[in-house]
C-alpha cells in the first residue's frame, strides 16, 4: 500500500514540476473556450445555450492531451520497466497512476470551470452542474483513456495513435455528461438517470481500466 | 481435427486450399439465388422498388458486428491460448469488418436518399454504425503502426476486446442521445413483421455473405501467412549476405 501511495506522490509531484505538463491541460481547455467564440460568433445567447456543451468539449480534448504523459515519460527514463517487475501487481499500479493522472490534470480543469463558464455566460447556477458532472466523468475519460496510453507508449508516433484509439470510446461519457447538465438547467427532474449512468461509466472503466492498460503494457514492453 | 491441429501454419494451408474452391463455388451459387430471389421479390407498397436495397444493406450491416465478434474470438486466442493463427484471423478480418461496415453505411445512406429524403440522419443506427466503422479504421491504424506482427496482434487484441465491452454500451448511449434529442424520428422498421416474400430472399443474400465473409476471411489467412513467410525469408537472407 505505502508503495502506491508513494507512486501516487510521485506522479503527482512530477507532473506539477517543471516539464511536467499538468497545467498544461488547463490552458489548453482555456484556449478551446475562448476559440469558441471566433468560431459561432460573440452571441452571448448562443453562448448561453452551447456552454455545458463547450464546456464538456473542451474539457474532453484537455484530458487527452495529457494522457500520453501517463506512461511515455515512465518510459523514456526506463521507470516503467520497474513498475512492470515490481511486487505490486500491475492493475494496482496503472489504477494509482490512473487516480495521480487524475489529480494532477483532471482536477485542475474541474476548479477552472467556473471561471470559463464566466466568459460563456453561463450562470452559476450551471456552471456548477456543469463542474459536478466533470467531477463524476472525468475519471472515465482517464480511465478509458489510460487503455489507449497503454497501447501508444510501446509504438513510435503513438501520441497520434492515441486520440483516434480512445475518442470512439468517450463517446458514452460526453453523451450522457453533456444529458445530465442540460438536464439540470432545463428541468432538474430529469438530471438523476444520466448522472447516474455517467458515475456508473466511471466506476465501469473503474474495473476495466487498470486490467487492459496492464495487460497491454505487460504484452507491449517485452 | 481440432483447433490446435490447425495451429500448424502449412496444414492450415494445404487444407483451406482444397477447402476454399468449394466455398467460393457455394458463396457464388448463393449470391446468385439470393440476387435473382431479391430481384423477383415484390415491390413494397410504401418504399416501391427501393425497398431491394435491403437485401444488399441488411446482410453488410450484420457482418459489420459478426466480424466484430469473430476478431474478439480471435483476440481471447491470441491473448489466452497464444493460438498462432489466432493474430493472423484477426489481422485479416479487420479490413474486410471494416468494408463490410463501409458498404452497410452507403447503402443505408442511398437507401435514405428516397426514403428520408436526405443521405445522412443522427439516427441512432446510423450513428453507432458509424463509430464502428471509426473504430474498425482505429485498429487498422493500430495494426499498420506497429512492425513485429506479434506485437501488434497483442496490442490489437487488447483493443479488440475493449471494444468488444464498449460497442454495446456506446450502442446503448447514442440510443438514449438520438431518443432525448428528436422524439420524432423518420427512421421506419418493418419490425418482425416481414412477409414471407422478402424474409427468403433476405435470409439467402445474408448466409451468401456469411460464406462470402468466411472465403474472403481464409484467403486473407493464406496471403498474411504467405507474407510473413516471405518476411522471414528475406531477414535469413539479409543475415547471409551480412555475414
Amino acid at each position: 500500500m505505502s508503495a502506491l501511495a508513494a507512486l501516487i506522490r510521485r506522479d503527482i509531484k512530477i507532473a506539477l514540476r517543471v516539464g511536467g505538463g499538468a497545467l498544461i491541460g488547463v490552458l489548453f481547455f482555456l484556449t478551446v473556450v475562448v476559440l469558441m467564440p471566433f468560431a459561432v460568433g460573440p452571441d452571448l445567447k448562443l453562448l448561453t445555450r452551447l456552454g455545458p456543451a463547450i464546456l464538456w468539449l473542451g474539457a474532453l480534448l484537455a484530458s487527452l492531451l495529457t494522457l500520453d504523459r501517463l506512461f511515455m515519460a515512465d518510459h523514456e527514463d526506463g521507470s516503467l520497466d520497474l513498475l512492470v517487475m515490481s511486487r505490486v501487481p500491475l492493475e494496482f499500479v496503472c489504477a494509482a497512476k490512473a487516480l495521480a493522472h487524475w489529480l494532477a490534470a483532471g482536477l485542475p480543469l474541474i476548479i477552472a470551470t467556473p471561471l470559463l463558464g464566466l466568459l460563456l455566460n453561463v450562470d452559476t447556477h450551471s456552471t456548477a452542474v456543469v463542474a459536478v458532472t466533470l467531477l463524476a466523468g472525468t475519471p472515465a475519460l482517464t480511465l478509458t483513456g489510460m487503455i489507449g496510453a497503454a497501447l501508444a507508449v510501446t509504438l513510435h508516433r503513438g501520441g497520434l495513435l492515441l486520440a483516434i484509439l480512445v475518442l470512439p470510446l468517450s463517446i458514452p461519457v460526453l453523451i450522457f455528461g453533456v444529458a445530465a447538465s442540460e438536464a439540470a438547467i432545463t428541468e432538474p427532474a430529469s438530471f438523476g438517470a444520466p448522472f447516474s449512468i455517467l458515475c456508473a461509466l466511471s466506476l465501469a472503466s473503474l474495473v476495466i481500466g487498470p486490467f487492459a492498460a496492464a495487460a497491454s503494457l505487460r504484452h507491449g514492453l517485452d | 481435427m481440432t483447433l490446435i491441429d490447425l495451429a500448424n501454419p502449412t496444414r492450415f494451408l494445404s487444407l483451406t486450399a482444397r477447402l476454399l474452391p468449394w466455398l467460393a463455388g457455394a458463396t457464388a451459387v448463393l449470391m446468385l439465388i439470393g440476387l435473382y430471389q431479391s430481384a423477383s421479390a415484390p415491390d413494397d407498397y410504401q418504399q416501391g422498388a427501393t425497398v431491394k436495397i435491403m437485401f444488399i444493406h441488411v446482410p453488410n450491416a450484420w457482418l459489420s458486428m459478426f466480424v466484430w465478434a469473430v476478431m474478439s474470438a480471435a483476440a481471447l486466442g491470441t491473448l489466452v491460448w497464444r493460438h498462432p493463427l489466432a493474430d493472423v484471423a484477426a489481422k485479416a478480418a479487420a479490413p474486410l469488418g471494416a468494408t463490410f461496415t463501409f458498404l452497410a453505411l452507403v447503402t443505408g445512406s442511398l437507401w435514405g436518399r428516397p426514403m428520408w429524403g436526405t443521405y445522412w440522419e443522427w439516427d441512432a443506427r446510423l450513428t453507432s454504425v458509424l463509430i464502428l466503422f471509426l473504430m474498425y479504421l482505429g485498429l487498422m491504424t493500430l495494426w499498420r503502426a506497429v512492425e513485429d506482427p506479434s506485437r501488434a496482434a497483442r496490442a490489437a487484441a487488447v483493443l479488440t476486446l475493449v471494444g468488444a465491452i464498449n460497442l454495446p454500451i456506446i450502442k446503448f448511449s447514442v440510443d438514449w442521445w438520438n431518443t432525448l434529442h428528436q422524439s420524432a424520428s423518420v427512421f421506419r422498421v418493418s419490425g418482425p413483421t416481414l412477409d414471407r416474400a422478402f424474409l427468403t430472399p433476405l435470409l439467402v443474400m445474408a448466409l451468401a455473405f456469411t460464406l462470402l465473409f468466411v472465403t474472403l476471411l481464409l484467403a486473407a489467412m493464406r496471403n498474411e501467412i504467405l507474407r510473413r513467410r516471405v518476411r522471414s525469408l528475406q531477414i535469413i537472407q539479409a543475415g547471409q549476405k551480412a555475414a
